[in-house]
């Protein structure tokens, strides 16, 4: 895919959240995120692995400018622009295919487009409706909408979740494709962790709620290099890290490098 | 089918009773017929009609885009959703007559009075409707919008009536149905043409055949309309459901 802007406007993803509360329905207030602070370089993929219901989502919609309501600050890579994809594809079901992707990216050639829709295997579901594809045709148009604004920044909202073990993994493969064409800043939040080993440079392990980051770690071999054997070492550590990850081991900085011995 | 055999039985039912009521009171429907052909023979019936549905065509326009417009705001911000609705509360509850007299009264005997008067009486009908609509817009695409930081006009056109479809749909279906009969009583109030002035003429005569030509005449008018203009329409518009197999 070609990119016409200018290089030299690459920042960092920077985010500082301080506190987010959520009033619930009894009137309680309620911490959903205390502290939770991490920054991601130009080109590099972060994965925020964490319980489920620990405020991974808010942290999302804080970082996509959906949610306001915070103390803190989010830097988002300059030249602003955002893909997303939601837990749900969140797609028009009165445009096709080929129009809900058109429809965020206008200015798309159409040779980039179809190799878009090449790599994700929806060539022949161009001219089809939301509704006539499963869930896993709809969420890899969810990925295609995403890419296909060529973003700045790409975040990720636990993308194959309630997909099957073997479709999740052929659209994992596929999202890595696209990853490596056009470098980017990106953000996946999941709650597997081969996910977050198999897709990211960075995983970030939260607390249960309030969520704050409990360890950040550099995932040392180059994300194309790795083989079945580095991921699966990689899983065993993170995961031996994960259920020890008490306040103990907050703000571990080493990095999980199987092949550094 | 159905619906033939069903029309036929109105025709004999209505035959019947004419013969009851005598050709005075109810005309059979072989004398209502020969009037209508009559009358078409004249030109009359092409001019009265014409300009009638001329004039519900540029109310019900009128209503509908400015009843959209007004509901999808007041389905999307408080603030004047607590303005309007007492306005349109009153506007709900005034007689048809009452807008229509006082449109005449104050824009004076003339066409724009008219079709005002027309538009006025659909609006707030048009307005809850679409404002139902508008309250029921999902969130989740909304987002979708705004994080793929869509320009305005492309979220109105792409996501939002899309999802009004239904609405303004029902709101134009019972419209065009309540847009003819009020322009029919502006008509025979304040114009000097139309089917409606045309049934006041008959009506001053006791002409009942006249009064049904002309009536049956735009009933079918209107359900012409309905089946080759609104019925495609809506096949376009909803086409992306997927049809149970």
């Amino acid at each position: 895919m070609n990119d016409a802007r200018p290089a030299g406007e690459r920042g960092p993803l920077e985010v500082r959240i301080a506190r987010k509360a959520f009033t619930a329905a009894s009137g309680q207030r309620l911490d959903v995120l205390r502290d939770l602070a991490f920054t991601l370089r130009h080109g590099e993929v972060g994965a925020l692995v964490g319980p489920s219901g620990c405020g991974k989502t808010t942290t999302l919609r804080i970082i996509a400018g959906l949610d306001r309501g915070f103390e803190g600050s989010v830097r988002r890579p300059p030249g602003g622009r955002l893909g997303m994809v939601f837990q749900e594809p969140r797609l028009l079901p009165w445009r096709t295919v080929e129009d809900n992707v058109r429809l965020v990216a206008p200015a798309l050639a159409e040779a980039d487009l179809a190799a878009l829709l090449r790599v994700l295997g929806l060539a022949a579901h161009r001219a089809h409706f939301p509704g006539e594809l499963s869930l896993g045709l709809a969420r890899r148009v969810a990925l295609a909408r995403a890419f296909a604004v060529q973003p700045d920044l790409l975040l990720l909202d636990e993308p194959f979740v309630s997909l099957d073990a073997t479709l999740a993994a052929r659209l994992r493969d596929e999202l890595a494709t696209l990853m490596e064409i056009r470098a980017m800043t990106a953000l996946l939040v999941t709650h597997d962790l081969e996910e977050a080993v198999r897709l990211a440079d960075r995983v970030f392990l939260l607390s249960a709620r309030p969520a704050r980051i409990v360890a950040e770690i550099p995932l040392a071999i180059p994300r194309s290099q790795r083989n079945e054997r580095d991921i699966a070492a990689m899983l065993a550590e993170l995961s031996a890290r994960m259920n020890g990850a008490g306040p103990t081991a907050t703000d571990s900085h080493q990095a999980v490098s199987p092949r550094s011995d | 089918m159905v619906r033939l055999v069903s029309l036929v039985l109105f025709a004999g039912v209505w035959w019947g009773a004419s013969l009851f009521a005598g050709p005075q009171m109810l005309p059979g429907p072989h004398a209502v017929f020969a009037a209508i052909v009559g009358e078409a023979r004249s030109g009359e019936l092409f001019f009265q009609t014409g300009v009638t549905l001329l004039r519900v065509l540029v109310a019900f326009t009128l209503a509908m885009v400015v009843g959209t417009a007004v509901g999808l705001l007041m389905g999307r911000v408080k603030l004047v959703d607590r303005l309007a609705d007492p306005w349109l509360i009153v506007l709900l509850n005034l007689p048809a007559l009452v807008i229509i007299v006082l449109a005449f009264i104050w824009g004076g005997l003339t066409e724009v009075a008219g079709v005002l008067a027309v538009a006025i009486n659909k609006l707030p009908n048009t307005v809850v409707t679409v404002r139902e609509g508008a309250r029921a817009l999902d969130p989740a695409l909304d987002e979708m919008a705004e994080v793929f930081a869509l320009p305005r006009a492309k979220v109105l056109r792409h996501v939002v009536l899309p999802q009004l479809a239904p609405y303004t749909a029902a709101a134009a279906r019972s419209g065009l149905s309540l847009v003819w009969k009020i322009v029919l009583i502006v008509e025979l109030l304040g114009r000097p043409n139309g089917v409606g002035f045309e049934i006041g003429v008959a009506f001053q005569l006791f002409d009942v055949t006249r009064i049904l030509a002309y009536a049956l005449t735009f009933v079918a008018v209107i359900l012409a309309i309905e089946t080759l203009v609104v019925q495609p329409l809506e096949r376009r518009a909803s086409r992306w459901r997927t049809r149970p197999a």
